[in-house]
């Protein structure tokens, strides 16, 4: 009873987290809630999955977020003001959007549920409202650090999905060096054209 | 020595050797050297069969366990692996003609050893992680750090990092198709999500509008290096997906629906590049063109599909090989590839200008170039199943022979006066003439490809049945 609670309240911290990612501004509460969100996906993979194999998800996650940051920290101020007039116009839209996503998600978990028993309500509402708030990220914006984010929360909720059918080492191994190569991608393609490094000599 | 070590880890250790030893000149050539090797070695040396050295007896094990999976290279993966690593030779050593960075030879020979990798796991569907992964190291090649991110690579990070859910999820859903065959609902769902997946990883219509984008806005022979090599490997990662799973070999739905996403990419894709007024983009039509006659043959219903696709993916390789050097040559003078800006260059820069005309009419299907025998082996077992495909299949190709003359036309539009000058290196003169003889082997001599290609449908063998 009382995990079944604590994953509700995952699933909470997922819908707060998604709706932060899509309409926050500031790129540092932006990254904070995808760090808070890592902790929710933890404990929704360990539903199926070992504790340490979720533990490794999770640092995964954050090594992600912390080489994110850094990359972001040392980039001018100004490089994301064309993105900020479409946030604040936005953020209205966004909360539909969010509001769409979770009705979508509530409306299939049951569906899903039946179609696939023992994976558990909460786990597939927390997978169904990650894979659709990255994939509104994705579709809302070309920012490079937007879709980066958009990506881990989409695999994010796929991995959640996919702990329940798929326990192997290797896979789960093999996905956390995907979210890391997808978060160091993400950070060459922040750094790269940045006046930083504009006057490298690269051919 | 187990042959995963040899075919895997060892180029994926030098690749990382030579991104943090070697310089400049000599990293293409070692790269180069260690690619043919590994192609020499998997011709001549035998898998899983002792061998007497003197009066050592060696044995190269097929396969190694790792976190408890299986990656194995057996006696008929040989041809393929000669194949693969003999065209990432042949790319390596065309490095410094081309002035691409090098970092290319290293992040390539890492990037052909996941691919590799992808082969050579077992269960085979782990494999859509390491194509992901393999993408993701595709994009330092890309961008240069001085470069700002265009959206051609957004949308090809996009576009691979969403194909992984869809395939790994539609292998655990085709476990249960395979449980319940009669289960028409979750046949249709797992047909949809594999389908998808591998649109997404194929650069299916419309998924493929980050090719143009990237040939326009990338380096060339990284962008040509990334168009070979991601579908061959994909190519082969779908015949394996045929292989396994009866229902969607003998599916006659699930082939017309193949067979109907090739055709549209092959038609669109001519259609497309007889429209443009870039070079680059026109290369990346014709990788559209050539992936649609792929895509064609894989859901070709009959026993000569694995032949038929690994003709037309040999040739691939040469043709993307010559074009995107020749591409890098004429960038590296123009600046733009528009063709405003390659006017008349067919004057100053003779052998590349060649070089791409040559590659293009090769991926049109021009007779004694390497593309004509496999669009001819194809076209006769698509005429026999359905006439429309295979007209759509060559509406595709005259919009590729029409992109090719009007670029003819427009490199050797010169003013009368211009003297004709040979301002290729001695170095961007040997690699072009040595990558266009071989088109011209390839498409007189097609016999030359039988024995890499005669024991490959030996991989696949429930779909050469």
């Amino acid at each position: 009873m009382a995990t079944d609670i604590i994953s509700w309240i995952a699933v909470g911290l997922i819908l707060a987290t998604s709706f932060v990612t899509l309409a926050h501004r500031d790129w540092r509460v932006i990254l904070g809630a995808l760090a808070a969100q890592y902790i929710a996906t933890f404990w929704l993979t360990t539903r199926h999955l070992p504790f340490v194999m979720g533990s490794a998800k999770l640092i995964t996650g954050w090594m992600v977020v912390a080489a994110l940051g850094m990359t972001r920290l040392g980039l001018p101020t100004d490089e994301d003001n064309a993105e900020d007039d479409f946030i604040r116009h936005g953020r209205g839209f966004r909360i539909i959007l969010i509001g769409i996503i979770a009705l979508v998600a509530a409306g299939s978990m049951a569906r899903i549920e039946a179609g696939t028993p023992g994976l558990g309500l909460p786990v597939i509402a927390g997978s169904l409202l990650l894979i659709g708030a990255g994939m509104m990220q994705l579709g809302l914006t070309s920012d490079v650090l937007r879709v980066t984010l958009g990506l881990l929360m989409l695999l994010a909720g796929f991995e959640i999905l996919y702990a329940a059918v798929e326990s192997s080492i290797l896979v789960n191994g093999l996905l956390a060096v995907t979210n890391l190569g997808l978060g160091i991608a993400g950070s060459y393609l922040l750094a790269a054209g940045s006046s930083v490094f504009e006057s490298g000599d690269e051919s | 020595m187990s042959a995963p070590i040899i075919w895997v880890l060892i180029p994926f250790a030098t690749g990382v050797l030579i991104l943090f030893l070697l310089g400049e000149r000599i990293s293409p050539l070692i790269a180069g050297a260690v690619a043919a090797s590994l192609a020499v070695v998997a011709l001549i040396l035998p898998i899983d069969t002792a061998m007497l050295l003197g009066t050592i007896s060696v044995k190269i094990a097929p396969s190694i366990q790792f976190f408890g999976r299986t990656f194995a290279l057996n006696t008929a993966d040989r041809p393929l692996l000669a194949i693969i690593y003999g065209l990432a030779a042949l790319w390596f050593f065309g490095t410094q003609a081309s002035g691409t960075a090098h970092r290319f030879v290293s992040l390539g020979l890492m990037i052909v050893s996941l691919l590799t990798a992808s082969i050579a796991v077992e269960p085979f569907l782990f494999a859509a992680l390491l194509l992901n992964m393999a993408a993701m190291l595709v994009i330092p090649l890309l961008v240069p750090l001085y470069q700002r991110p265009g959206r051609g690579i957004i949308r090809f990070l996009i576009y691979q990092t969403l194909a992984m859910p869809f395939i790994l999820f539609s292998g655990w859903m085709l476990a249960g198709v395979e449980a319940s065959p009669g289960n028409i609902g979750s046949t249709a769902q797992a047909g949809v999500m594999l389908g998808l997946g591998f649109a997404f990883l194929l650069a299916v219509f419309p998924l493929y509008s980050w090719i143009p984008m990237l040939t326009e806005e990338a380096s060339p022979y990284a962008t040509g290096f990334l168009l070979w090599a991601l579908p061959m490997f994909t190519a082969v990662f779908a015949l394996g997906f045929l292989d396994r799973y009866a229902w969607l070999r003998e599916s006659p739905q699930f082939s017309n629906a193949i067979r109907f996403a090739g055709a549209l990419m092959a038609a669109s894709g001519g259609i497309f590049a007889s429209q443009q007024k870039h070079i680059g983009r026109i290369m990346g039509y014709a990788s559209i063109v050539e992936t649609g006659l792929v895509v064609l043959a894989l859901g070709l219903a009959s026993t000569e599909v694995v032949n038929i696709v690994f003709l037309l993916l040999v040739p691939r390789g040469l043709e993307l090989a010559v074009w995107s050097l020749a591409l890098s040559i004429i960038k590296r003078k123009a600046y733009s590839l528009q063709f405003s800006e390659i006017q008349g260059m067919a004057r100053s820069h003779p052998a590349a200008a060649a070089g791409i005309i040559l590659a293009h009419l090769s991926m049109a299907g021009f007779p004694l170039l390497a593309g004509f025998p496999p669009r001819t082996a194809l076209w006769q077992e698509l005429a026999g199943q359905s006439l429309a495909t295979s007209f759509w299949a060559f509406l595709g190709l005259i919009g590729l022979l029409i992109a090719a003359f009007r670029t003819l036309a427009v490199f050797v539009m010169a003013e009368e006066n211009k003297a004709w000058e040979l301002n290729e290196s001695w170095t961007q003169r040997v690699m072009l003439g040595l990558g266009a003889l071989g088109l011209f082997v390839l498409g007189i001599f097609p016999q030359a490809l039988q024995p890499f290609i005669a024991s490959l449908p030996a991989l696949f063998s429930r779909l050469s049945q």
